[in-house]
């Protein structure tokens, strides 16, 4: 089987520790995590983790399943990209000297689809958000101009389907007795 | 708003009193209906000792002679018992003592409870005396954990812990507490643990899968089964035997399976896996449905995976989702309690009997008998051999004792040549093979079950891993019966040597003390058997004390364990010699 990029998202409880759970479950397995995200999700007070790895489908169901094992893990799921909606943000820091002097910023801001977050008269700051293509080739781009700084985000998901959470969490409410 | 993320069941009489941290862990215990717990006393858990004093007519604790000894004491407890078995101890060296205990209990899902003290809060992260990362360290290793740093979550945080414990596939749960939790004062009032949202214990059963994984049974002509622990963490030996009967299936265990089943069953066809017996192995790969329950699929037992089953319609009766399809393709895969599915699964089956098929198992037996079995269990002059010594603590106790092994060779052969009438009668180390499990699990075992003899099979090696657990022994005045089973080698690792390793005996050959010294310096009775005349006698003596026995039996030197399914071979492949 092929290995490829999986995503996976796994909704959880907010607890301490969970992080070091879940990434163990990959440790164990000698894989490694691409990307790693953890925020709030739709639901109040449900954490969501987006882990990227790059697996065969054969692992990745596995993995899920000692995923959904541990106790906090709410349901996690796996999608390939086709599946998702995903991007990426990276943020570039620029002299504002080596930047000004060549360049027509306003043009290549538009045609970039990139945005200034910070302008000082000692550097830039320039946000851009989209696929991982897209965050290199400005990377690329910047690069000749001396970057004094790059850093790229995890990537963040969401599916096309349906994750049915809040009935997972729903049917629980009104199983048990909850005082 | 706060989310409730857990059900509560009040427990009565319903009270509420002013507690420190410390008693209420004691009182948490006592409402979970803990008798006895297993420890070693240390600084940043000392609260709860005094609470343990003050409650000592209540709940017995028991002063093991290292923390290894008292999570191996709360597996035997558990797994006689079916009960949680609670190990507690103190911060740093006496919480990483617990670890190979937490780990065997994970990989051979025993419910155990373990709570280690942990500095104050104020001090964590400061690298302060005796701190360690005692959640980051035993996070692989256990179904849950938590530390708890306030007094007030005690109560809510145990309820959890032993709920999570024992439900669904049970496991190890530890629970730090810092030292000033268990100072603080907190209003305590217990409330059972009914649920928590976000674990389902046990997933729901498909009633289709039930019906097409009959279908198949009723329509094999040559099915197998092979059960696990799970038959007996389930409760199900009773279902399992009706189902076995009605559907007139031969049955197969892993050594964890072991005991479920009475060993003279007729339909019962011994072990499978690297040494188990020759027929189910060879079966595996002729049989057209194997019906796994409860059981997951161990390198152990599968051996070559690529050659294993291939020609099979596997149906998989498993309460753990993540077991299925995690080694072998289940073709029906059926989730759920086996005390639930096995129940379903009857009403479904029609009577049978595969009288051609089950002639195969022995033939099978039969080349089995006189290549190895017969040799085995007969004096064929010269050293005793291991099977001779199972053999006669089966003839003494009639079959009725709780056999302890620890890990290696003779683990296997008591495993094999063990016969037992009743469930939870087999405690050995199987998913980690830890050695020094079987002293210290004997322990728990016998004080779990008073009323049964406790017989611990171990060796030379394994013993001295654990061996000041005599003291413990000696000290509760534990009437456990202990065997060593001497060859002055460490067994299994000798014969891999011997096999793959063209006899280069590096570090196995142990030159050992006069082990009946030391447990005499124990006060236990003892006794050392060097030729098989002895054997019987000694057999009997022992079993007839009514104190601890330690029976030391010099076996022969270098025996072989087979048959043998070696590393990277099928089972089809098994060797006789």
């Amino acid at each position: 089987m092929e290995k490829q990029n999986y995503t996976v998202s796994v909704y959880t409880e907010n607890n301490l520790g969970l992080l070091s759970r879940i990434a163990a479950i990959f440790l164990k397995r000698h894989i490694n995590i691409e990307s790693i995200t953890a925020s709030q999700s739709e639901v109040h007070e449900v954490m969501r983790f987006i882990i990227i790895v790059q697996v065969t489908e054969d692992q990745v169901k596995k993995i899920v399943g000692q995923i959904e094992k541990q106790i906090e893990v709410i349901k996690a799921f796996y999608h390939t990209d086709e599946e998702l909606i995903y991007q990426e943000t990276a943020l570039y820091k620029v002299r504002s000297s080596d930047f000004v002097e060549d360049f027509d910023i306003q043009s290549f801001i538009k045609k970039t689809n990139a945005r200034i977050v910070t302008v000082s008269p000692k550097f830039f700051v320039i946000e851009k958000t989209g696929e991982r293509h897209e965050t290199e080739s400005l990377y690329e781009k910047l690069k000749p101009y001396g970057l004094m700084q790059f850093v790229r985000s995890g990537t963040i998901a969401v599916s096309k389907n349906e994750m049915p959470i809040s009935e997972i969490l729903e049917k629980f409410n009104t199983s048990n007795t909850i005082q | 708003m706060e989310v409730k993320t857990a059900g509560f069941k009040e427990v009565s009489p319903k009270e509420t009193v002013k507690v420190s941290g410390a008693e209420a862990v004691i009182k948490c215990l006592l409402a979970e209906g803990v008798e006895i717990m297993y420890g070693y006393p240390g600084g940043a858990i000392m609260p709860v000792y005094d609470e343990i004093y003050k409650y000592k007519d209540k709940i017995l604790h028991v002063l093991t002679r290292h923390e290894q000894g008292a999570t191996h004491a709360a597996q035997g407890y558990a797994r006689v018992t079916g009960k949680v078995g609670v190990a507690i101890a103190t911060s740093g060296p006496g919480a990483t003592n617990l670890i190979t205990g937490i780990a065997d209990a994970h990989i051979d899902s025993t419910p155990v409870v373990c709570i280690t003290g942990q500095v104050g809060s104020h001090l964590l992260g400061s690298d302060a005396f005796q701190e360690i990362d005692i959640v980051g360290l035993s996070t692989p290793i256990t179904k849950w954990n938590y530390q708890i740093t306030k007094a007030s979550e005690i109560p809510e945080v145990l309820a959890r812990a032993f709920y999570i414990a024992r439900s669904g596939r049970p496991g190890p749960v530890l629970i730090d507490i810092t030292k000033d939790a268990q100072f603080e004062s907190l209003d305590f009032s217990y409330k059972e643990c009914t649920g928590i949202r976000s674990y389902k214990p046990v997933p729901e059963v498909n009633l289709l899968q039930v019906e097409r994984a009959a279908e198949a049974i009723n329509n094999a002509k040559k099915p197998m089964i092979v059960f696990g622990q799970g038959v007996i963490l389930g409760g199900a030996e009773k279902l399992l035997k009706e189902v076995i009967e009605h559907a007139g299936i031969p049955a197969a265990w892993t050594i964890l399976g072991l005991s479920a089943l009475e060993t003279n069953h007729p339909l019962n066809v011994g072990m499978v896996g690297m040494h188990g017996n020759y027929a189910p192995n060879i079966l595996t790969n002729e049989c057209d449905v194997l019906i796994a329950i409860g059981m997951r699929f161990d390198d152990r037992v599968t051996g070559n995976l690529k050659t294993y089953a291939k020609q099979a319609t596997v149906i998989h009766f498993e309460i753990d989702p993540a077991e299925v399809n995690k080694n072998v393709h289940a073709d029906i895969p059926v989730l759920g309690d086996v005390k639930e599915t096995l129940k379903l699964l009857l009403e479904f089956l029609q009577p049978k009997k595969h009288e051609k098929w089950f002639s195969r198992f022995q033939e099978l037996y039969n080349i089995e008998y006189e290549k190895i079995i017969k040799n085995a269990l007969t004096s064929k002059g010269g050293e005793v051999g291991m099977a001779e010594v199972i053999n006669e603590i089966n003839t003494c106790s009639e079959g009725n004792a709780i056999i302890v092994s620890d890990v290696g060779q003779h683990q296997m052969v008591a495993c094999r040549y063990a016969k037992f009438n009743s469930t939870r009668s087999n405690v050995t180390s199987g998913g980690l093979g830890t050695m020094g499990f079987a002293l210290p699990a004997a322990i728990g075992a016998k004080m779990g079950s008073p009323n049964r003899e406790v017989v611990a099979v171990i060796g030379d090696g394994g013993f001295q891993m654990t061996l000041q657990e005599l003291g413990t022994i000696f000290q509760m005045k534990v009437p456990v019966k202990i065997v060593i089973l001497n060859n002055s080698f460490l067994g299994m690792v000798r014969q891999w040597q011997q096999m793959f390793f063209e006899k280069r005996y590096a570090s196995t050959e142990m030159v050992n003390p006069d082990f009946i010294t030391i447990a005499q310096g124990y006060h236990i009775q003892t006794k050392k058997v060097t030729e098989r005349a002895q054997l019987q006698g000694a057999v009997k003596e022992m079993l007839e004390s009514k104190e601890a026995y330690f029976l030391e039996v010099v076996v022969e030197k270098e025996e072989c364990v087979f048959p043998m399914i070696t590393t990277g071979a099928s089972v089809s492949e098994i060797r006789l010699e």
